[in-house]
């Protein structure tokens, strides 16, 4: 096939030391650290008991690995080491806490406060809950995707059992204002559970000071392994009880039976304590990056759009809108660098982002938005060589935009009748 | 995704992108899709005032690399044919050609919506009796 001058995949040499492709996906999963590999591997083989064998060297050698994870894990979260209950990721945590506490806490109440634009491991969830007789409100959230915390009050009444609301969101980054939900939780003495997966590890978290029942985390998010997670439940002021929905062994105090995946919850563990180690240089490192790729969009495209707040943000995530070019027709422009878009062509469902749509962004800008999720095993020499690529390519589809091309004339097109399909 | 030569082809060649002058009397503009929907086609044929045949099509899309592509085709295929044979081409014949997955069926559908309502605008301008299809045009601007 000919390369014809208009050729709209951006055809830019990477700079020297760039190796393609680049993976700037790292909100959906991030590589696991050498270091951590490093540190299960011998719990794939030489150590290889089950935690739960209490009368002889080779159980014991695991449950000393698991408690040595446990207390790497409490630790960058602030919490005690009993307090960290492993699982096999943020959706069964998810899943455990909201649905445990439900069920634990159903006579003092049915109804439950989270908000719009969580994970689906927390909508589905609180859905589920929804047949089964609890009233789930969901909060709406601002333009720039943070919940008002006036309607958190407003919605909390006698009945309500537990408020579930993320600390940092995954398309977007934005950070809600935990400590202030913990707070207004916790003088109503409604619990608090909030899903930390994608700031655990980024941002300090401290479970006290924010005033948060229930965490849970994800060791894929972190540089981990897949396949293995932690929900913090709190001992304390108060005592939190979760009813167990998986049964069987009674294992991590009888709220998630199970023999432990003893190489996952090492390498867990080894992740939560170099996240902590390097938490200060990386998030400077990261949000430099960040803002240097956000800066170079800026200097060279016009109609771009940042959906959330820049404030309240993660220091690796960007999420733009390029109006007038259609998400997935720029991924395939830009097809060795993995980022990810809200656009509808690239969901299952056909649907736009909902995140974005709770923000009240049109569907337009929604189709246009690509999530930039920064990480670890990224260079500055990347971030030049994506910002260059995009921009390459975002020009050449506008040329291709009808859209682009009627805006520029001076045509306002919310005047058109567009023929919804 | 993975997406069939002749798509990245499309994509990385489009035919016929541009502009024709849609206040002439020879030109037939068509714009189908909407913004929020994730795709815009229009799509502008010139034809022949004696022979009805197109002889240049013209197109800009907002959308997918399917939808594209789709309209890259759509172009090169109208071009040559008389109106009445061009109203012939079927989304379904888009489809095959481009190796489309069942959830871009609908680029293809749009391209052929693109075809008609250009082919409308231009018998409407001219006074030639409307067919049916072409009532789907969208009034563009």
């Amino acid at each position: 096939m000919s390369t014809a001058t208009n050729g709209v995949t951006s055809n830019l040499t990477p700079p020297a030391g760039v190796k393609l492709p680049i993976y700037f996906d790292n909100q959906a999963t991030t590589r696991t650290d050498p270091r951590v590999v490093e540190a299960m591997l011998p719990y794939f083989s030489d150590v290889f008991g089950n935690a739960a064998s209490r009368n002889h060297a080779f159980g014991w050698e695991a449950e000393e690995a698991v408690e040595k994870a446990r207390a790497q894990v409490a630790k960058l979260i602030g919490a005690t080491a009993k307090e960290i209950i492993f699982t096999s990721g943020a959706t069964e945590s998810n899943n455990l806490a909201i649905k445990g506490i439900a069920e634990m806490y159903r006579e003092r109440g049915n109804h439950i406060i989270t908000q719009v634009t969580e994970h689906k491991a927390v909508l589905d969830t609180c859905k589920r809950l929804e047949k089964s007789g609890y009233r789930v409100t969901y909060l709406p959230v601002k333009a720039d995707g943070l919940i008002d915390i006036e309607d958190l009050k407003r919605a909390m009444t006698d009945q309500t059992i537990l408020v579930s609301i993320m600390i940092a969101n995954n398309e977007i980054g934005v950070i809600q204002p935990v400590e202030e939900i913990g707070k207004l939780c916790h003088e109503r003495g409604i619990l608090f559970h909030t899903d930390g997966v994608q700031a655990v590890g980024k941002i300090p978290v401290d479970v006290n000071a924010m005033q948060i029942d229930a965490l849970s985390l994800s060791g894929h998010k972190i540089y981990g392994p897949k396949g293995v997670g932690a929900l913090y439940v709190r001992r304390r002021n108060p005592r939190v009880q979760i009813s167990e929905q998986i049964n069987g062994g009674g294992h991590e105090r009888g709220m998630r039976s199970g023999t432990l995946n003893v190489t996952g919850i090492v390498g867990l563990g080894k992740a939560c304590e170099l996240c902590q180690d390097e938490m200060e240089s990386e998030s400077r490192r990261l949000s430099a990056m960040r803002d240097k790729l956000k800066a170079k969009f800026e200097a060279n495209l016009d109609y771009i759009h940042v959906n959330g707040s820049m404030e309240h943000r993660l220091p690796n995530n960007l999420n733009m809108s390029f109006v007038y070019v259609e998400g997935e027709s720029l991924l395939m422009g830009i097809n060795d660098v993995a980022v990810s878009s809200g656009s509808a062509c690239t969901s299952a469902t056909l649907e736009p982002s909902y995140v974005l749509k709770a923000l009240g962004l049109g569907d337009d800008v929604a189709h246009s938005s690509i999530r930039f999720g920064l990480g670890r095993f990224n260079s500055e020499a990347e971030v030049d060589y994506v910002a260059d690529k995009i921009i390459d390519v975002v020009k050449k589809l506008r040329e291709l935009s009808p859209l682009y091309e009627m805006v520029k004339e001076g045509i306002d097109l919310s005047k058109i009748e567009w023929a919804a399909h | 995704m993975a997406y069939s030569d002749k798509v990245i082809d499309h994509y990385n060649n489009p035919r016929n992108v541009g502009q024709l002058d849609k206040s002439s009397e020879t030109v037939g503009t068509g714009l189908v899709g909407a913004p929020e929907c994730g795709d815009v086609m229009r799509l502008q044929i010139r034809v022949n005032p004696e022979t009805q045949v197109i002889e240049e099509a013209k197109f800009k899309t907002f959308g997918c690399g399917s939808a594209i592509a789709s309209s890259s085709l759509a172009t090169e295929w109208v071009k040559g044919k008389t109106v009445e044979e061009a109203l012939q081409i079927k989304n379904t014949d888009i489809v095959k050609e481009l190796a489309l997955p069942p959830v871009k069926i609908h680029c293809s559908v749009l391209a052929e919506d693109a075809i008609r309502a250009a082919i409308g605008d231009w018998k409407k301008k001219n006074g030639v009796a409307e067919t049916e299809a072409a009532t789907q045009t969208v009034a563009a601007q």
